[in-house]
């Protein structure tokens, strides 16, 4: 059984302006569908990775993954566990010590008045676990120095932040870590020494990833699995080899096609037509029909569903 | 024979422990703030007044009540330098007043009053408006009506609300803790309730910036509660506001107190604090400057010790700034 199974996860919020604004200006409730009947799973070890533009929903589904946000609809399920639905306290405490996240910005996510040592075992020290030495080991084991753990934050480097916080996840000894895009804050040397430390950590400790970056470069290294997000919902999911070799949705074909490449100095590549839309109103049919070259009457009619398609499972009307 | 030990070249690659101790956190708040010159400055005096106030009464043991007219209206010990005709006596070195009670006394017993004042009507100020100003921070349901009590309260005129409050709750509270206690209780009560609007204002913003930083959420992931997030991680990184507005806090609590006494709702007659001897010798100011410039040089230096005392402590408490 998969370590974690996301099924039918729907996430609305609610964006309307102030009740007195709405009565004056005569304007409707406004509901934004950050996240649309997404499905997927994560098998154990494996590293998963989402991937989209701004805003197709890649943070949303994180946060709910690790119980920061409560979906609208839909399950996630981390082994057989609903964090959102369950209310024996215990097992939810169980699976959260099982599940920890590395955000985005490395500057943000430490908090400047505590000492290294103290922020790398809050995830243990806040269940009342043993807690002696535990920083000076993690410290060594992500790169850095045991004596660093009586330092602040600010006496950090991005990258050697970024390690800081990926020893803080560790803490815990978790399962499943959530990136919420680790690496897209660092420049480029630091991103590849803090990913082969994280493929290294997770070989060491049989790690499973839920990888969120908008990078498919760093995807195409990292993953296992590849689920392509626009507009909240999943267009395409396949492994990378496949993906990158022969991507079935348009979407994906242009994502890649947009790619930056070495070799690609003046090729000659039609840049993307059209903007990702208004999420509030999202076009009937199918998301991607006003800017998909071949969309068809039946795609601006019916919301495709997710199909197998050889190894991969794509939501196109036009595939087969 | 002695044995040389041979060199382990790894054991040279590993980190050394550092040779001094870790240092505590505490070592390093009081490292920085000894280099800020005004804020020793500031705390020495402000250790001193309030020594002063606490041991004073025992080392010049005199009576601040004593009447003693025959002595009436001495100038203090320093005026005959310039002016031999001048009436001084040793036996009252800052001289006395219209009715020859002491001025040193008085000025003593005047800083015990205005100081406990102070702090007591600091003290409460903070803990509302920081609690306040947490509240309507973190949650958000509680945000709208708690910042508009807060505009309400803010939009009040403090002055005459004072003088309606004083008149108002004057007897019953002096009739159950006499007439000092009661008014004691009274004033640190109306000054405290009227000036917890801006701190809870500064810490509130502070709040609404801090919850969305990731290591909130970093907390709130591994499943900490609203409680322990606001104790561990929020308010030790808004404590440089809430020390900044305590400082205000004390030097404007002492100046309201004085602003009370100078308008006669203060304490009762007999009662001297620094604000009341300022009043009771605006009259006779030209004759008698020193009684007038020495409650005000106390009321100004206090506050002035108190403020940079404030900014000392907030540049210290900051990790960030430590060190430079």
């Amino acid at each position: 059984m998969s370590l974690v199974s996301v099924r039918n996860l729907t996430r609305i919020f609610d964006v309307s302006k102030p009740w007195l604004n709405r009565v004056i200006e005569r304007r409707p409730r406004a509901l934004l569908t950050a996240v649309s009947d997404v499905s997927f799973e994560i098998e154990e070890r494996t590293v998963y990775a989402l991937v989209g533009e701004s805003g197709s929903g890649k943070s949303t589904i994180g946060k709910m993954l690790v119980g920061l946000l409560a979906p609208s609809d839909g399950v996630v399920d981390i082994r057989g566990v609903d964090l959102s639905r369950e209310t024996d306290a215990e097992k939810v405490d169980a699976v959260r010590a099982d599940i920890q996240m590395i955000f985005q910005d490395p500057f943000a996510s430490l908090n400047p008045r505590w000492r290294v040592r103290d922020i790398i075992v809050e995830p243990v020290a806040a269940r009342g676990g043993e807690t002696a030495g535990l920083a000076e080991r993690l410290l060594e084991q992500v790169g850095l120095s045991a004596r660093d753990a009586g330092k602040f934050p600010h006496e950090f480097s991005g990258g050697q932040r970024q390690r800081i916080c990926i020893a803080r996840a560790l803490a815990s000894e978790p399962k499943l870590i959530v990136c919420d895009e680790p690496t897209s804050a660092l420049d480029v040397s630091v991103q590849a020494q803090v990913l082969n430390l994280m493929s290294d950590l997770k070989d060491e400790f049989g790690l499973t990833y839920l990888f969120i970056s908008h990078d498919l470069t760093v995807v195409q290294h990292m993953a296992d699995r590849i689920g392509v997000l626009y507009l909240g919902r999943l267009v395409e999911e396949a492994a990378p080899s496949e993906l990158f070799e022969n991507p079935k949705h348009p979407y994906t074909q242009m994502l890649l096609a947009a790619a930056p490449k070495l070799d690609g100095f003046g090729r000659e590549v039609a840049p993307p037509t059209g903007e990702i839309p208004d999420p509030i109103n999202p076009p009937p049919g199918c998301a991607y029909n006003p800017r998909c070259p071949l969309a068809q009457a039946v795609c601006r009619e019916e919301r495709p569903v997710l199909r197998n398609v050889g190894g991969a499972r794509v939501a196109c009307h036009m595939v087969d | 024979m002695t044995d040389t030990a041979p060199i382990d070249p790894y054991a040279a690659l590993q980190d050394k422990e550092p040779p001094k101790a870790p240092r505590s956190q505490w070592k390093d708040v009081w490292d920085q703030f000894k280099h800020h010159k005004g804020a020793l400055f500031g705390g020495g005096f402000l250790i001193f007044i309030t020594l002063a106030v606490l041991v004073g009464p025992w080392v010049w043991q005199v009576d601040p009540q004593k009447l003693d007219i025959r002595n009436k209206d001495l100038r203090p010990i320093y005026t005959a330098i310039w002016d031999s005709t001048a009436a001084v006596r040793w036996g009252n070195p800052l001289g006395t007043d219209n009715l020859g009670r002491d001025i040193l006394a008085n000025l003593i017993a005047g800083g015990r009053a205005s100081m406990a004042v102070g702090w007591a009507a600091m003290v409460l100020a903070l803990l509302i408006g920081t609690a306040v100003g947490v509240v309507s921070g973190y949650f958000k349901k509680a945000d709208f009506w708690l910042m508009r009590f807060t505009d309400l309260v803010l939009s009040l005129p403090i002055l005459p609300l004072l003088l309606v409050a004083v008149t108002l709750f004057r007897q019953p509270l002096r009739a159950n803790f006499g007439p000092e206690g009661g008014m004691f209780i009274l004033i640190v009560g109306v000054i405290g309730l009227t000036s917890w609007m801006q701190t809870a204002r500064i810490v509130r913003g502070d709040i609404l910036a801090l919850k969305e930083r990731e290591f909130i959420l970093a907390a709130r992931s591994i499943g900490t509660t609203s409680g322990s997030i606001i104790l561990r991680h929020l308010l030790p990184n808004v404590i440089s506001p809430i020390m900044v507005s305590a400082t205000l806090g004390l030097a404007t609590a002492i100046i309201t107190e004085s602003a009370l006494s100078f308008l006669g709702v203060g304490f009762p007659s007999d009662f001297p604090t620094w604000g009341k001897l300022l009043a009771d010798s605006v009259q006779r100011m030209e004759q008698y400057p020193e009684r007038v410039i020495l409650p005000g040089l106390l009321i100004s230096l206090t506050v002035l010790g108190v403020n940079y005392l404030g900014d000392g402590l907030r540049d210290a408490l900051d990790p960030r700034i430590r060190g430079r």
